[in-house]
């Protein structure tokens, strides 16, 4: 499905990305692990064309390295930003239609699956998105790019900042999604949620992946860790 | 009576006028996050273009017309010279936008001359609608009225009820986001930026023949189409709406009465001679007040109130 090698990514003159290399395959949710700052959410940035890439990324063959976001969002990737980025003057039902590439329904999510699953957002449609709670914006977001129909979906940190419950309510939707056959790359720092869900696990130190296993194999190496994980 | 009245209806049509070409640059605002010094160009090529065409096939093709030509004009400056001077930021963009405000200018002058163009008002329109106090309202005035507020009221469902307006205006503030839902944010600025000197272009068709059309047309509401936008805070539609009428009503309404500063004193049993301190002044009368009073309308908002009347962020 996805296939990066040697990406290079900078912000200014800084070398945010020193060679990443990373796959991610039909229906697998990998996660990309590490501590902040070490270039996590600028992977996925680059891979979406929000940061200009450097190096091979291939999705589904096809090399995008050079492809504006807007191109690459058709290819079929998804995206959904941390930090709950809604578009705060729209409702919830807005936001939800500015999901959709085109003007028709289609593909394997509809407005009424979203409601389905997250009656809160149903009850909200008509409110505008910035006055919503920080739980319920962090579903509006995922489902957002839900409604765009991707065949991959990297989510940036979707569980910072929520109550337990809601987290809980999150890993649920990522199983969901996988279930219908989407891919998903997660940006996560919570090692247990990520462990649980993930059929692989990345781990990034300092612009390059200094580990890449199964959650199992993570378990199992105290010094991965200890020297790139733990606080 | 007869004074308020007529003051308030022509304040009105004035206040529509300057709204059609804020809304517009308001917008462009939005996207670019500087102001466009060639807006009011874009109202004078409109006055320009409708009298061309007018000459070639009448007032009513022209009303159609022109304001499709500016906005293929305004599309094409975004395509070809904005996107690529945005790369280099803000002070370059600027440049460019003041640099395209002169160029305008010359092509105008180079092409009908330093003096104006004789751009009339349409036969079929040239009558007085109603006579109240004697004084004959102009049926022209009425129709820019009408012009305006149907323009309005489709801009307003455009961007309020249809999918396209939903991405301008995700596109506006969250460019970014906008594109990684796969939408063409590049694509959807030059569709603004022709949208919004469109609506300068038809400001200028029926503006242009109500007042003047002439090489400094640009320059003259130029201005005062900055202060409309910065009262009303960038970037804020109902901003820009309520500064345009207050301005357009305050300037009309000061330029009808014939008050003297003095006599505001003289009310106050102040006796303000020939030789008393600061003469000149005193003898101002509002009339030769009336072309400052937008700026000195900028200059309190921008100390009390920087953000301007319904502005989210500072100027």
């Amino acid at each position: 499905m996805l296939e990066i090698k040697d990406l290079h990514a900078y912000y200014g003159k800084s070398h945010i990305l020193q060679g990443v290399d990373l796959r991610v395959g039909n229906g697998e949710i990998v996660s990309l692990l590490g501590r902040n700052g070490v270039g996590r959410s600028t992977t996925i940035k680059a891979i979406i064309g929000d940061v200009p890439p450097e190096g091979s990324i291939r999705f589904k063959g096809e090399e995008i390295v050079g492809l504006k976001a807007h191109e690459i969002a058709h290819l079929g990737i998804g995206y959904v930003p941390e930090n709950r980025d809604i578009f705060p003057g729209l409702t919830v039902r807005q936001n939800l239609l500015l999901g959709m590439k085109g003007t028709k329904q289609q593909g394997r999510w509809t407005m009424d699956n979203m409601f389905e699953m997250f009656p809160l957002l149903a009850e909200r449609a008509d409110t505008e998105g910035g006055v919503i709670s920080g739980g319920e914006q962090q579903m509006l977001t995922i489902c957002r790019t839900l409604m765009g129909d991707p065949d991959l979906i990297m989510i940036d940190e979707p569980t910072e900042g929520l109550a337990p419950m809601l987290v809980e309510q999150v890993s649920e939707l990522l199983a969901e999604i996988a279930t219908r056959g989407v891919s998903v790359l997660l940006v996560e720092q919570k090692l247990t949620i990520a462990l649980k869900i993930s059929q692989r696990v990345y781990v990034m130190g300092h612009g390059r992946i200094v580990f890449e296993g199964t959650p199992e194999e993570l378990r199992a190496n105290d010094q991965i860790r200890k020297e790139w994980l733990e606080v | 009576m007869e004074l308020v009245v007529f003051s308030l209806l022509n304040g009105i049509v004035f206040g529509l006028l300057l709204f059609m070409m804020s809304a517009g640059l308001t917008l462009i605002f939005s996207m670019m996050g500087v102001l466009n010094f060639a807006h009011a160009s874009f109202y004078m090529l409109g006055a320009y273009f409708a009298f061309q065409i007018s000459q070639a096939v009448g007032f009513w093709p022209a009303l159609v017309l022109a304001p499709l030509v500016v906005g293929v004009a305004g599309g094409l400056v975004e395509r070809y010279g904005l996107r690529r001077v945005h790369k280099h930021g803000h002070v370059p963009e600027l440049l460019f936008t003041f640099g395209l405000a002169f160029l305008i200018q010359e092509f105008v002058v180079l092409g009908w001359g330093r003096v104006g163009v004789p751009y009339r008002v349409p036969e079929i329109l040239n009558f007085p609608l109603f006579t109240l106090f004697g004084t004959n309202f102009p049926a022209y005035r009425a129709f820019m009225v009408l012009i305006s507020i149907g323009m309005f009221v489709a801009l307003f469902a455009i961007l309020t009820r249809t999918r396209v307006g939903l991405i301008v205006q995700a596109s506006l503030t969250h460019p970014h986001i906008a594109a990684t839902l796969g939408h063409n944010v590049p694509r959807v600025f030059m569709y603004v930026f022709a949208g919004g000197t469109a609506l300068a272009g038809l400001a200028g068709v029926i503006g242009g023949n109500a007042f003047v059309t002439n090489p400094s047309m640009a320059a003259l509401l130029g201005t005062i189409v900055f202060v409309v936008v910065i009262v009303g805070g960038l970037g804020s539609l109902t901003g820009a709406f309520i500064a345009a009428m207050v301005i357009g009503i305050v300037q009309t309404f000061s330029v009808a009465l014939d008050v003297s500063v003095g006599s505001f004193f003289g009310l106050l049993g102040l006796d303000l001679s020939s030789n008393s301190i600061f003469y000149e002044y005193w003898t101002l009368t509002l009339t030769d007040i009336a072309p400052v009073t937008p700026y000195l309308l900028l200059v309190l908002i921008l100390i009390f109130r920087p953000m301007g009347l319904m502005g989210k962020r500072e100027t």
